[in-house]
């Protein structure tokens, strides 16, 4: 999930009788599947949670090129460089179609690039681990884009129509992205016995953050149950992260590898994997700012968008005269 | 930063025949950038053979909460559609 944790600033769900009429005809809405518009009457906190998650959400698909641009010019080949800069390029586009979906609810796009610049947004904790090899492009698109698909196919049906309309035009382009992760593996462990470790140490390294990025475990998720009932949310994290796993696993079996967990077992009667869960201290902390690469991938987007001012600066300039030009000719 | 580039609505012409259609927004400093950033944005899978960019400022919107008066007194006006009219069997197709 591209939005962990977010807050709705609100404390658990409210019953029917306690909400006001407006508020009322609201949730009525959103019950009977109705669209929510930007220019529709929409409670306050609706509105705070909604920039923060769709925020959070287009923060992940722009910091998330960082991890694999790293790659782009060492692709082992100029076909993989060729689809290695089409899949960065479609995570930009992602990032607009859903900064755009934000900025429908009254905040600009400079004010959500100074929040992520100043640490007061987030984007999700997977983007904060390294990518050290060629295989860990694999491991990304297979798991981590494997484990947004899952996330971001539910929010097509979600109530704010912008943020639904900007999700069904991204799973149509992301699907391709998991592929050629998993096509990457492939490649990997057809290759020689040191090409299979890579693909092998690669899955031992993003397991476990990649069943991170679908939040904490219902029962610590406070927000969840709002969030649902606005249709902000429509699943709850451990039955995405269940949803996953049980995906996953005989994709990784396919390929010969293991998963990193020795409790991993198919348990006949819940018809799902059993498995082991994340370090939830870990995840805390890089959240907090604390993970293996946070602060490398904020200074690299600080250091773009403050080398880049002279030349945003440049065109608006040359804009602004090529209009008087007009008026006067 | 008080120069934020304006925000464009795009819309794209996805075949030969078919009007443009309305695919999003974007900031772009003028309409020239607009169209360039459309193209990368919008169709890097071929969704179009033509663009056009509007200021979303110039666009003049209905508001939510005239949806009744504005568009209900169609409602009732079934006579405007063809089915409305019994045409006997023997007429043929019409």
């Amino acid at each position: 999930m591209y939005a962990q944790n977010v807050s709705t600033g609100t404390q658990g769900v409210r019953d029917a009788d306690e909400l006001s009429p407006e508020e009322a005809a609201f949730q009525a809405r959103i019950d009977g599947n109705i669209k929510i518009e930007p220019k529709d009457w929409m409670p306050a906190a609706y509105r705070k949670t909604l920039i923060r998650q769709i925020g959070q959400h287009a923060h992940s698909e722009i910091v998330g090129q960082l991890p694999e641009g790293n790659w782009v010019t060492r692709a082992p080949t100029l076909e993989r460089k060729a689809i290695l800069l089409a899949k960065v390029q479609d995570e930009a586009g992602h990032g607009l179609y859903l900064y755009c979906a934000a900025e429908t609810l009254g905040i600009s796009r400079d004010e959500l690039m100074n929040k992520l610049h100043s640490g007061e947004m987030k984007y999700s904790s997977i983007f904060n681990y390294p990518t050290l090899t060629w295989a860990d492009m694999g491991a990304v698109g297979w798991l981590v884009d494997g484990a947004a698909i899952m996330n971001q196919v539910p929010l097509q049906r979600t109530s704010f129509g912008p943020y639904a309309r900007a999700m069904v035009r991204i799973c149509k382009e992301e699907s391709f992205h998991q592929r050629q992760g998993y096509s990457i593996m492939m490649s990997m462990v057809s290759g020689t016995p040191a090409q299979k470790e890579m693909a092998q140490d690669a899955l031992n390294r993003f397991w476990y953050p990649a069943l991170m990025m679908f939040g904490p475990s219902d029962k610590d998720s406070v927000h969840s149950d709002q969030s649902m009932a606005w249709k902000i949310k429509m699943n709850t994290n451990d039955e995405l992260r269940q949803r996953f796993v049980n995906e996953t696993v005989p994709q990784a079996h396919y390929l010969g590898l293991t998963i990193p967990d020795d409790d991993l077992v198919w348990n006949e009667e819940t018809g799902n994997y059993d498995f082991s869960q994340p370090d939830w201290e870990e995840f805390k902390a890089v959240l907090k700012g604390n993970g293996p690469c946070n602060r490398e991938r904020l200074g690299a987007r600080i250091k773009a968008w403050e080398g880049g001012e002279w030349f945003r600066d440049g065109l608006a300039a040359y804009a602004e005269k090529a209009a008087k030009r007009r008026v006067a000719a | 930063m008080a120069n934020e580039w304006p925000l464009w609505e795009i819309f794209i012409r996805g075949q030969h025949g078919l009007n443009h259609r309305h695919v999003g927004s974007l900031h772009a400093p003028d309409a020239e950038m607009a169209i360039n950033n459309a193209r990368d944005v919008y169709t890097r899978r071929k969704e179009g053979v033509s663009i056009w960019v509007a200021r979303s400022t110039e666009i003049t919107a209905s508001t939510p909460s005239d949806k009744g008066p504005m568009f209900d007194p169609a409602e009732d006006k079934i006579y405007r559609h063809p089915t409305f009219y019994n045409i006997p069997d023997e007429v043929g197709n019409m």
